[in-house]
């Protein structure tokens, strides 16, 4: 499941541009990501500040 | 507002503004929106741009002008500058702009021209008829409306939202989106007119650290890199947190800014039935630099031009808005987007010990006719430890 650390998101919208599922919007400065999301992790390395995190399903 | 225009475009930058604003002036009715609550903030830029390329858009002017440019330096891994002259530096030789004033300036000009505006006005999705974009749903403080037009210009910047939601894949392959992180830094020593670019696969793998004064003592200090780099301890802002204690310890950052840059090629196409993309949203800022603002503002008059011939015509198909796409595709910056993305594909793959012989031997090099092929056959002559690499350099961007 993708995490969204907000105290550290910069709400700049680099991950926005490299979702493949178009999972993830910019609403102002408030990430939002939809059902689309298929956690594959390739917008926790385009963030510039580590706000984007992967974590296993408990 | 109204609900009904010739024009709607998506996105207060650059590419929107002069996008709105060439329309207004072509007579036509054009609605401008931009889903934050200010232009022009938060900057996402380290507000860069040449002299000419800036004044083929606007008079330059003060109260938008941070610092004016007339050389550059180039710092190799091992610290070796190349210090690119006035005459030289060509494209270098320019503004940092205070792009908070810069981008209101370009959207007040809209509006004198006659375009409507809307500030935290967001598009929530196309408008389709007969399979055509016909218009966005609209949402303004909770409020939602339809506003219908005859083109769209989705100028909404790397995020690029409105093409994916009318069947354009704008995905970026993640390694080519240039993850930045920088400070606005004041209190440190530097040349406030000379530009400084350090390369290294340490400092910032895959791309560079700049330095782009803004007044005496303060300036841009920044870093993009790409995002197969990236990784816990080891992103944008960890190495320019290690380059400013390093290089600036002095510096105090009175700003922090964030964002993303295409470095891809561009969409493979950049118009449909009733949609025009520009700028950003296109994927055509610079590859090799990540600058941006000059080719959103280019793209953005280009379109704004062929919509309103398409629209006085009555036909606004792909087709016929395709003059748009082959028009910037064949333009000096369409060219330069195309060899710029192969000089970047040379560059990003160089270990330091060759980056550090290019720079070392174009440092000795006088050019007095500067140009990208004689620097290269320079370098060709001088470094044969390069040759094969230069020479497909070469042979592809002829
Ligand atoms: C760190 C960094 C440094 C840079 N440095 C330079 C530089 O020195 N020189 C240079 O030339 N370029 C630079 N660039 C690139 C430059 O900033 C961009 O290329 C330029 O801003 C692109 O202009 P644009 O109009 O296409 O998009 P933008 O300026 O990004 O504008 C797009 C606008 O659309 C709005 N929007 C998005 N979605 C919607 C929606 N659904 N509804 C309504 N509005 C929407 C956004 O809020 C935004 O305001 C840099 C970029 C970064 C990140």
């Amino acid at each position: 499941m993708l995490v969204i650390h907000r105290e550290i998101c910069g709400y700049c919208g680099a991950c926005v541009s490299v979702c493949p599922e178009g999972a993830l919007e910019l609403i102002d400065a408030y990430l939002e990501v939809d059902d689309n999301c298929i956690s594959c992790g390739i917008c926790t390395r385009a963030c510039p500040l580590g706000a984007l995190e992967v974590k296993d399903e408990e | 507002m109204r609900s009904e225009y010739d024009l709607l475009v998506i996105g207060g930058g650059p590419g929107g503004a002069i996008a709105a604003k060439t329309a207004a002036e072509k007579g036509l009715n054009v609605c401008l929106i931009e889903k934050r609550p200010a232009i022009g903030a938060p900057v996402r830029c380290a507000e860069g741009i040449g002299r000419e390329l800036l004044e083929e858009f606007i008079e330059p002017d003060e109260r938008w002008i941070s610092s004016e440019i007339d050389g550059a330096k180039i710092i190799a891994p091992n610290g070796t500058a190349l210090v690119l002259e006035p005459q030289m530096a060509g494209n270098e030789v320019g503004y940092i702009l205070d792009r908070k004033v810069f981008d209101r300036e370009l959207v007040w000009q809209a509006a004198e021209a006659g375009s409507d505006v809307m500030v935290k006005t967001r598009a929530i999705s196309p408008l389709m008829k007969n399979g055509k974009v016909g218009g966005a749903h609209l949402e303004f403080c909770g409020i939602q409306r339809d506003v219908r037009a005859e083109v769209v210009i989705a100028a909404d910047g790397v995020e690029s939202k409105f093409a994916r939601w009318c069947g354009i894949d704008t995905t970026i392959p993640y390694r080519e989106l240039a993850t930045c992180a920088q400070y606005l830094l004041t209190n440190i020593d530097i040349e406030p007119r000379t530009t400084i670019f350090y390369l290294g696969n340490r400092i910032a793998p895959e791309g560079y650290v700049w330095v782009f004064p803004k007044g005496e003592r303060s300036a841009n200090v920044g870093i993009g890199i790409s995002p197969a780099d990236c990784g816990p301890g080891q992103r944008p802002r960890d190495l320019l947190d290690a380059f400013v204690k390093s290089n600036l310890p002095t510096g105090r950052p009175i700003e922090c800014v964030v964002g993303g840059v295409p470095v891809c090629e561009p969409l493979k196409s950049t118009v449909s039935d009733g949609l025009m993309i520009v700028g950003d949203a296109a994927r055509v800022s610079d590859p090799l630099t990540g600058g941006g603002i000059y080719n959103a503002m280019f793209t953005g008059k280009l379109a704004a031009e062929v919509a309103s011939e398409c629209i006085s015509r009555g036909d606004c198909s792909q087709k016929a808005l395709e003059k748009y796409d082959s028009g910037w595709r064949d333009s000096r910056m369409g060219k330069a987007l195309a060899r710029n993305y192969r000089i970047k594909e040379f560059f990003i793959k160089l270990s330091d010990e060759k980056l550090n012989l290019l720079v070392e031997s174009a440092a000795k090099i006088n050019l007095k006719e500067f140009s990208t092929l004689t620097l290269i056959k320079e370098l060709i002559v001088r470094n044969p430890s390069l040759l094969l690499e230069l020479k497909s350099l070469r042979d592809s961007i002829r």
